[in-house]
């Protein structure tokens, strides 16, 4: 099992094979599948299941805005339902879900050279509850008072009071059994991520010759164990002062003109519990995107990623930056004036590692051999619209200028360019550049580059007059702008623009829909390596990869991710399991 | 390893510094050497753990030195009137004793079962668990007492409403904890008394063969929970 001598250059193998478990019938094959790959397309669909529930909700939201009073089913209390269940179902059940459950569960395995994760069945019951998550979510939505619109952050003491919608009702207790569901079930593959990477490569998979998209989702994974637990002590919490009548959030407070019971909670302590998990959040999102963004800018650029050792550390060190950072979020809740500036100090010195990014990912592009594939459009639509979000962040870091523009359309813009849009165009760049490993066919070319500009030229004419309105003062999640002054004629037909745009996108993500389905059987065969790249799940013995990934032996690894056009090699890429020295390759020593 | 391999085939002398933590740590196939996939993940569960546990008891803090309602006396609240008088923290005491003596025999286990003895590892294991259901079986005791006392979540007759709130949540999810080893003792020591990691048995669930050192990372949890009650205990009892 373990051999002892290394034989030219190849390191003894130190992990031992372990028995794969190999299914029996078609329900542990395709159901009940203890495969990585066959869960991560589990995880990714049921992600886009429920995220076009959220796209819906937020046609719905625009509908409102765009036209007040032309809609009557859009009372207030819809309005705040379907903004509180838009913003938790974009940023958990599907962002998360879609970059570690889906991306994380296909590519780590392939990637490290590994067969599949370290423990496949844990794996898969870490499927199935977030199902079950996704199911008592969606399970709200029925109940009676419908779901909960205290809004995404689920503040204190109006989420569950009787004025906020489901505050009284199940809406708010389905939430948070929800939440909690998806932090146990994410714990259970979470480990299995991290884990993989850590002990489970292949021979010669040095981490420092880690594709930098595996570097992306393993920090991230980090992160989520670590933050996730806040969230899980904050909702347990809130569903007691919900169930039970105790106070841990809620202070003496009157209803309605009659004294509640709840007496001496902090709603702070909340804000600070939810933030501490809500910050990593972000770039529990933003992080998959920044690995997998270098990926495909590297491979269709056909050059090595410029610095690899700065990529890995600028994401380690944003993943580590972004714990202390949290009351940024908190400003306006008050707080000494020491620990605003600490908190802006630390949030301003996350744009330093993050600006090495960007610079990098320019400098890899610089005299590149630029193939503008649909994959490497949304490379460069994410660098664009990242940098566009990143730089309002540098506005709401700072307590001086962030507290008049807090609570603003301003805010709004900022985080849906810098952790909606921007990871949604790498979720979609991923998935043209993968979609040919998982299914064996290419995507419609045509199709894909009308969804291509449609959705990132719309997403610009969403979200840029955002800017705007948030500046003139146009304040977020009010049902009913109409009587407010602020609300001049003209921000009155931005509004209205801006939603026709929100019906325009989102039907360009129809198209995507049908093409994603229709190019399984009618898409052009891919091969086994459509983009001459260099990383181990292109270099799989069949397309899709069979269970167990590779062949009778793991691939064993000869040099790092990106020798793309290395002067004097036959080829333009060498594969990393490909031994033999080309000529000045410009692997980190 | 004293050098690193690259791709050419010969090796290049060692980083030191900065460089040669990060070449240690990154080094190739394993950053733990030897160290199992299941015992890593235990780890790995039980750093998240602690952040669950360090939450709660920072609420715990938070709740208790925001309060402007005077805080029940723990010193009273927790004494238990034997033979006439009133032993403060005296049932918890015992609590404490009888869960970190449960650590005791967990440590001899998993020295057993090193030495693949069954036999004892499996008894071990066993008066591990009984240690520990004995701790939870003390927990309803005190809990069934406060209850009688008046002592509620929402609220006691002494002071601040969170007092309630908090031990009821702390102590309900560590014994939660301590029972889930419970179980899982019972289930490991059945394997070891069989002698399934001598056998290659197959696990039931996961099609998998186990093996002694199944033994130790369960330890790892066990003695984590431990630990955290510790803490507990320093902060809700002692405080």
């Amino acid at each position: 099992m373990v051999d002892i001598t290394p034989a030219d250059g190849i390191p003894p193998a130190e992990v031992a094979e372990v028995e794969l478990y190999h299914p029996h019938s078609w329900w542990t094959k395709y159901v009940f599948s203890q495969d990585a790959k066959v869960i991560a397309v589990q995880y990714s669909a049921t992600a886009t299941a429920i995220g076009l529930v959220a796209l819906v909700l937020s046609w719905l939201m625009r509908l409102q805005l765009g036209f007040p009073g032309t809609f009557d089913f859009i009372t207030p209390e819809a309005y705040y339902q379907f903004i509180t269940m838009h913003g938790m179902i974009m940023v958990i059940y599907l962002l998360t879900a879609l970059f570690l459950g889906g991306f994380g569960n296909y590519l780590i395995p392939l990637m490290v050279g590994a067969r599949d994760m370290v423990f496949p069945y844990v794996n898969m019951l870490s499927y199935w509850i977030y199902l079950l998550a996704v199911l008592v979510l969606v399970s709200s939505f029925f109940a009676p008072g419908g779901p909960t619109g205290a809004g995404w952050t689920l503040y204190p003491p109006q989420a569950i009071m009787s004025g906020t919608p489901g505050g009284q009702d199940w809406g708010i207790i389905l939430m948070l059994s929800s939440l909690i569901l998806f932090i146990i079930g994410f714990t259970m593959g979470g480990l299995n991520y991290v884990v993989t990477v850590l002990q489970g490569r292949t021979r010669g998979m040095t981490m420092m010759r880690l594709p930098l998209t595996v570097w992306g989702i393993f920090t991230a994974t980090v992160m989520a164990l670590l933050a996730f637990p806040a969230l899980f002590v904050a909702s347990v919490m809130m569903l007691l002062d919900r169930v039970l009548g105790t106070s841990f959030f809620m202070p003496a407070i009157s209803e309605m003109g009659e004294q509640l019971q709840h007496n001496g909670g902090s709603p702070i302590l909340f804000q600070h519990l939810f933030w501490f998990f809500g910050h990593p959040e972000v770039y529990i999102v933003a992080l998959p995107a920044f690995g997998i963004v270098s990926d495909l800018i590297s491979t269709h650029a056909r050059k090595n990623i410029f610095g690899y050792r700065m990529m890995v550390w600028a994401i380690v060190g944003i993943g580590a930056l972004s714990f202390v950072v949290w009351a940024h979020h908190m400003y306006v809740s008050g707080m000494h004036p020491y620990f605003g500036f600490f908190f802006a100090t630390t949030t301003l010195i996350i744009a330093i590692p993050t600006a090495i990014k960007v610079y990098n990912w320019v400098l890899t592009l610089w005299r590149g051999d630029i193939h503008l594939t649909i994959p490497m459009l949304f490379a460069l639509a994410f660098i664009v619209t990242f940098v566009n979000g990143g730089l309002t962040g540098l506005f709401l870091g700072n307590v001086v200028v962030d507290v008049p523009l807090s609570d603003t359309m301003f805010v709004v813009a900022h985080f849906h360019m810098v952790m909606g849009v921007a990871p949604i165009l790498v979720v979609f760049g991923a998935i043209y550049h993968w979609y040919p490993k998982v299914t064996g066919r290419m995507l419609h070319e045509t199709l894909g580059r009308f969804h291509f500009w449609v959705t990132f030229l719309g997403a610009y004419l969403i979200f840029f007059p955002m800017h705007y309105l948030g500046l003139m003062g146009v304040p977020r999640r009010y049902a009913e702008l109409t009587d407010m002054t602020i609300m001049t004629e003209s921000a009155h037909h931005l509004n209205s623009f801006i939603s026709v745009m929100a019906f325009i996108v989102g039907f360009a993500q129809m198209v995507f829909l049908f093409n994603l389905i229709w190019s399984i059987r009618h898409g052009r065969e891919a091969g086994g390596n459509p983009w001459r790249a260099t990383t181990l799940e292109w270099q799989t013995p069949q397309t899709p990869p069979a269970h167990g990934n590779f062949g009778k032996d793991l691939p064993i690894v000869y040099r790092w991710a990106y020798d793309y056009s290395v002067p004097g090699a036959k080829e333009d890429f060498i594969p990393q399991n490909m031994p033999g020295s080309f000529g000045p390759s410009r692997e980190p020593a | 390893m004293a050098e690193t391999l690259t791709h050419i085939g010969h090796t290049e002398p060692r980083p030191t510094g900065w460089r040669g933590i990060a070449a240690d740590w990154s080094s190739d196939q394993r950053a733990f050497k030897n160290v199992s996939w299941g015992k890593a993940m235990m780890w790995i569960f039980l750093l998240s753990d602690t952040f669950i546990f360090g939450c709660f008891l920072l609420s715990y803090m938070t709740a208790r030195i925001s309060t402007r309602v005077p805080w029940p006396n723990p010193s009273e609240v927790f004494a238990l009137r034997i033979g006439g008088s009133d032993i403060p923290l005296i049932l918890i005491a015992i609590m404490t004793f009888v869960l970190i003596s449960s650590s005791g025999t967990m440590a001899m286990a998993v020295n057993f079962g090193y030495r693949h003895d069954r036999r004892k590892t499996a008894i071990l294991m066993l008066l591990t668990a009984a240690l520990g259901a004995t701790f939870v079986g003390m927990q309803a005791f005190e809990w069934t007492k406060l209850i009688t006392e008046g002592v509620r979540p929402w609220g006691n007759p002494w002071g601040a409403a969170q007092f309630g709130s908090c031990f009821f949540m702390i102590t309900g999810f560590h014994g939660t904890h301590v029972t889930i080893g419970v179980i899982f003792l019972i289930i490991v020591a059945r394997k070891v008394w069989r002698g399934d990691y001598d056998l290659g048995r197959r696990g039931f669930f996961t099609s998998r063969t186990g093996r002694y050192e199944n033994v130790e990372i369960m330890g790892l949890y066990w003695h984590f929970v431990d630990l955290v009650w510790v803490f507990i205990f320093a902060f809700f009892y002692l405080w």
